[in-house]
């Protein structure tokens, strides 16, 4: 089962025939498997990394430190939940160290992104500050490096 | 001297003996042609992990631009000494039983060289990696071939040994697991042999390099079988292993008279291997195991789809149980080797290398590596598909029966895997 996330992790295009031959597993074996795991939403969602920059689309990222008072019985979660809730959170961590949520929010442009941060996050009860770090460039993400320079530069043939 | 006397003339008889690599020739034939698929290549498509080379840069940083000990770095021979006692419980004094060779390949002529005295005769099993051959050759030894087929694995047999040699017989060449046929010995087979080499009294030079890259069973080094580590000559190095082709770093390991000679040779023609590679490769046997795991592993996936897609497509192909490469039967297509390689190569822009470029036991084959990611293996195969089935070969039907590998299994094994 780990065999088949990594798998699809790094190819998620593979078909359940190819991915039986390369485990030496039987298709129906490796689509029952699937689709357990989607059901138990192990498996999320199959999505595509794009690199927006290169499509021509102007996007801004920015990472905001935010400070929150955790509540009885429910801790961060419930504050939590009303920050990633909104659409423009594309991801979100709780943090150990000086802050709280880390949180990652897309917009069109900086004026968007502060405009969110002032009306939206800042005003959240519960939410003490928040810090904004727009993010200047993406070399790599998720394990991809968006601009490699490596190329396969072997012998077409050699012994 | 006479000024108009060609220089082919000149050059050593032994030199002019020695035809040039059958890969070579087709080379340039696959440069020319744009837009190819290559499943001609002999080496790992990873680059060399990160960690290898940030740690190559931070030795360029601190000025390790020096020679080195004729032996090579003390650090990488003791490194490499605790890799075989931990991976295959065999002892060497990394102080004068290790030398660093400019990869495998200069190990092999430093041992034939120090070995073999005109006349000798060396076994070498075919098909097999296109150096040994020439290297016999140009220390005035004489190659004796043992053939090998696909009915039998492409292995070599005790018998086989035994009734090549002469009294000139002097060295038996091992080079498991193989390249280009991914062939794998079993032990029981290797212990048959080791006795023959021991009853006649040879010596082995074993080349490794693909050790680690053993997917169905266990490799079994030959100088862990009774009585073999004082009569062989283990190479490897760190090409396959570590994606580190390009940093030409290898070693031998043996009798320390032995390497010694060997070292004596290497002291006048080569001093030492370049210290940033040896610097590379200690950093590659400390922490280089994750990344080679990972390595390991996406080759074995990729072997399991290139067999799947060969038994496919109606080619005969012998499951290979280590290294990069499979070896598929073409002669269905009523070509040749490199007729085959040819023509595929002009009609599908797909470039393999010719069975014959391994050895004469090699026609009617082509070596195709799976050193490529999976996206263009599936595309070549569709591309070879084609070509075969234009030539009258029936997809999905396999006529020859090809051995399995269950040998390779020990039984224990066997029952825990049912």
């Amino acid at each position: 089962m780990k065999e088949v996330l990594e798998i699809l992790e790094s190819d998620a295009r593979l078909s359940a025939g190819e991915i039986a031959i390369m485990l030496s597993m039987e298709e129906e074996e490796i689509q029952r498997v699937i689709k357990e795991l989607e059901k138990k939403k192990v498996i999320l969602k199959y999505m595509t990394l794009v690199n927006w920059e290169k499509a021509g689309e102007e996007k801004v990222l920015a990472m905001i430190e935010v400070r929150v008072t955790p509540q009885r019985d429910t801790g961060f979660d419930a504050v939590a939940e009303r920050i990633y809730r909104f659409p423009q959170v594309r991801s979100m961590h709780l943090m150990s160290g000086a802050y709280d949520l880390a949180v990652f929010v897309e917009g069109q442009n900086m004026r968007e992104v502060s405009h969110f941060v002032a009306t939206k996050l800042a005003t959240i009860e519960g939410v003490l500050s928040t810090t904004t770090h727009f993010v200047l460039r993406t070399y790599k993400q998720d394990g991809v490096i968006l601009e490699d320079g490596e190329k396969d530069r072997r012998l077409a043939v050699s012994p | 001297m006479n000024r108009n006397t060609s220089w082919s003339e000149l050059v050593n008889p032994l030199v002019r003996s020695i035809p040039w690599s059958g890969i070579r020739k087709f080379f340039d034939l696959v440069t020319e042609t744009p837009g190819v698929i290559s499943l001609g290549v002999g080496e790992p498509d990873f680059v060399t992990p990160w960690h290898i080379r940030e740690a190559c840069i931070y030795s360029l940083e601190k000025g390790y631009t020096m020679y080195t000990s004729n032996y090579g770095l003390l650090e990488l021979r003791q490194a490499i000494a605790r890799d075989l006692q931990s991976t295959r419980r065999l002892i060497y004094n990394p102080e004068n039983e290790i030398l660093i060779t400019v990869g495998v390949s200069e190990g092999l002529d430093l041992a034939m060289r120090a070995l073999v005295c005109p006349g000798d005769e060396v076994l070498v099993p075919e098909p097999s990696y296109v150096s040994y051959a020439p290297c016999v050759v140009l220390s005035g030894g004489r190659v004796v071939s043992l053939p090998s087929t696909m009915d039998s694995g492409f292995r070599i047999s005790a018998e086989q040994v035994a009734a090549s040699i002469t009294p000139r017989t002097k060295i038996l060449l091992l080079c498991y697991p193989n390249n280009p046929t991914g062939t794998v010995m079993d032990r029981q087979t290797l212990l048959e042999i080791a006795e023959v080499v021991r009853d006649r009294n040879l010596l082995v030079i074993s080349d490794e390099i693909y050790d680690k890259l053993t997917y169905v069973g266990e490799h079994t080094c030959i100088a862990t079988l009774p009585g073999m580590k004082e009569r062989t000559v283990l190479l490897n190095g760190f090409s396959k292993t570590y994606a580190m082709t390009g940093w030409r770093v290898g070693y031998a390991a043996g009798n320390a008279d032995f390497i010694g000679a060997m070292t004596k040779i290497h002291q006048y023609t080569m001093l030492c291997a370049p210290i940033t590679a040896q610097m590379a490769a200690v950093e590659a046997l400390q922490n280089g195991g994750p990344a080679m795991m990972h390595m390991v592993q996406e080759y074995n996936r990729r072997r399991l789809l290139v067999i799947h897609a060969f038994r496919d497509m109606g080619l005969p192909c012998f499951e290979p149980g280590g290294a990069f490469y499979a070896f598929p039967e073409i002669s269905g297509t009523g070509l040749s080797s490199e007729e085959f390689a040819r023509h595929l190569l002009q009609e599908e822009k797909v470039a393999v290398v010719p069975g014959n470029a391994f050895g004469s036991s090699g026609e009617g084959f082509v070596r195709c590596s799976y050193t490529t990611s999976v996206e263009s293996l599936s595309e070549a195969f569709r591309r070879m598909a084609r070509f075969v089935k234009a030539r009258g070969v029936q997809p999905k039907t396999v006529n020859v029966t090809v051995p399995d590998v269950s040998y390779l299994i020990p039984p224990a094994a066997e029952e825990a895997a049912g």
